[in-house]
């Protein structure tokens, strides 16, 4: 119990009482151009009757399997091709000059030839999500085999390991690191580019129950979808933190 | 224990090696006409100015790295010509400068990685055979922690375990305590020393620290400035097991300024050098 009494936690208590005190303050003086926010209680009172609905938690579903069929899709791609340029300089001369000209173009700009090409919307979604990890793990995995030092190459066939040895057993776990690196940071990406695409094109989802909050002039359950969006983003880190710790003991004990 | 067991392998003979990096482009001759022999069991060390080319030479009889001319033998094989390299092996293992344990491997798994991937020993040998080791150096209770868990000292006795369970003809380690503070480098002359009384065989250390070459070689190798050649080589008699009291003694202070004249001269000329450079 001594756990959840520290000072720490009293602070980040305080902290939110804080926020929503100042917030109820706001709505009350009614502040300029801050007229419509709703009150603290009134998102309350939508949050617990939404949770409580079949239709939200709906949304959350279309939401979160959307972002994994996108994002395992661009692991599945893009970690093997990171791996394949930072070990094969030829290979790399090939492919990182059309990878460095697309890479630059957010994943956002996408949305228009996304939805033209793919025969559903559903498809187009998927491939934005797709293009919000894909180029952020790819650059990730290539930064992470070439920071593995020489010398552990180098131990590693003086010790007797052959090229494939050094490839499952060096490169591999010398680069999940950066794959970590560009998971995390992808995940980020990825939430953004789905909400966005799902403002814009989406059947359901978090994003278009967001929006359609907004259609309705619903302004509480606007922020209803905001904080839902939140969660939700932060609950796929969360997930990411604790594969990457099963993945690395060796970073996990300090 | 005056006298050592005499080793048969591990002879290196290195002949008139020379190294340019980029000979098209930047030319920088790091090693010019080297030769000298390092006998089967012998305590070599290397000494010379930062970046003479100690751990180019290194690097080719490892094997990981050609040269540009001049001929490298082990044992009377050719390992090393601008024709021929052979592949970086176990029976040549390398301790190196900034300590290369697998971070993702616990200590025990780093010990027996060697014998296990080249097939030689299954798994439950080796692992038995590695605790021996540890138990021997009182490095029992760390066989499950990772390397970045240790401190820097106890990473490097770790190295050279892992290079010595191999049986390895040649042990080359460069500047393996190099940061390591005063205390800390006595305890690993003294663990380098045990092992080498323990079971003799060639050594190829390189470092800096003058004291530390006497005080565990055999034979110090000084080398230029780049591009690199023998300045001198100092035999150094002082008997087995060396015990630190020895650095008090005439002989050893004999041997101490021979080498501190070579380097200093040495180290003059590469000032001036770096001088001349500036201006």
């Amino acid at each position: 119990m001594k756990k959840f009494f520290n000072v720490r936690v009293l602070r980040g208590f305080i902290s939110i009482v804080i926020f929503v005190v100042l917030w109820q303050f706001v709505v009350l003086v009614k502040i300029p151009y801050l007229e419509n926010l709703p009150y603290p209680k009134e998102v309350a009172v939508d949050g617990i009757n939404a949770v409580g609905s079949k239709t939200y938690w709906f949304d959350w579903g279309i939401s979160l399997s959307r972002i994994f069929i996108g994002f395992i899709a661009a692991q599945l791609i893009g970690i093997p091709l990171g791996l394949a340029m930072g070990i094969s300089r030829v290979f790399k001369g090939f492919t990182f000059p059309v990878f460095e000209m697309l890479r630059p173009i957010p994943p956002i700009a996408w949305i228009p030839l996304a939805i033209l090409f793919w025969p559903t919307r559903e498809l187009s979604i998927y491939f934005l999500v797709f293009i919000g990890a894909f180029f952020i793990i790819v650059i990730n995995v290539l930064q992470g085999v070439s920071n593995i030092s020489v010398s552990l190459k180098w131990a590693a066939s003086s010790l007797g390991a052959r090229p494939k040895d050094i490839f499952w057993k060096i490169m591999v776990p010398g680069s999940l690191p950066s794959i970590v690196t560009g998971m995390t940071v992808g995940m980020g990406v990825t939430w953004n580019v789905l909400i966005a695409a799902e403002m814009i094109a989406g059947q359901g989802g978090l994003g278009r129950m967001t929006w359609e909050a907004y259609t309705n002039h619903n302004i509480p359950f606007i922020v209803v979808g905001m904080v839902s969006i939140g969660v939700a983003g932060y609950l796929c880190s969360t997930l990411i933190r604790w594969l990457s710790e099963k993945a690395m003991p060796w970073k996990k004990r300090f | 224990m005056a006298t050592i067991k005499q080793k048969t392998q591990g002879a290196i003979s290195i002949r008139n090696v020379t190294k340019i990096y980029d000979p098209e482009g930047v030319h920088v001759v790091a090693m010019q006409d080297c030769s000298f022999e390092i006998a089967a069991g012998e305590f070599a060390v290397i000494v010379g100015p930062s970046g003479c080319g100690k751990t180019t030479l290194l690097n080719a009889i490892a094997g990981f790295d050609n040269i540009t001319s001049g001929e490298i033998y082990l044992d009377g094989e050719l390992i090393s010509s601008p024709q021929k390299q052979i592949k970086p092996a176990a029976d040549r293992m390398v301790v190196f400068q900034n300590g290369a344990l697998f971070p993702w491997k616990t200590v025990i798994e780093n010990i027996i990685y060697g014998p296990v991937v080249q097939g030689r020993m299954k798994r439950s040998e080796a692992i038995e055979i590695a605790r021996e080791m540890m138990n021997r150096v009182g490095l029992n209770e760390i066989e499950d922690k990772y390397p970045e868990e240790l401190s820097s000292g106890i990473q490097r006795r770790v190295e050279i375990l892992r290079a010595l369970i191999n049986h390895p003809k040649v042990v080359m380690l460069d500047e393996p305590f190099r940061g390591l503070d005063t205390v800390a480098k006595t305890v690993m002359h003294e663990f380098l020393m045990d092992i080498f009384c323990a079971a003799p065989r060639t050594m190829f250390f390189i470092t800096h620290d003058l004291d530390e070459a006497i005080f565990l070689g055999n034979k110090v190798v000084i080398m230029t400035t780049r591009p690199a050649q023998i300045k001198k080589i100092v035999h150094v008699d002082l008997p087995w097991p060396r015990e630190h009291h020895l650095l008090g003694s005439e002989k050893y202070l004999e041997l101490k300024k021979e080498v501190l004249e070579a380097v200093h001269e040495e180290a003059r000329k590469a000032f001036e050098a770096g001088e001349r450079e500036m201006a």
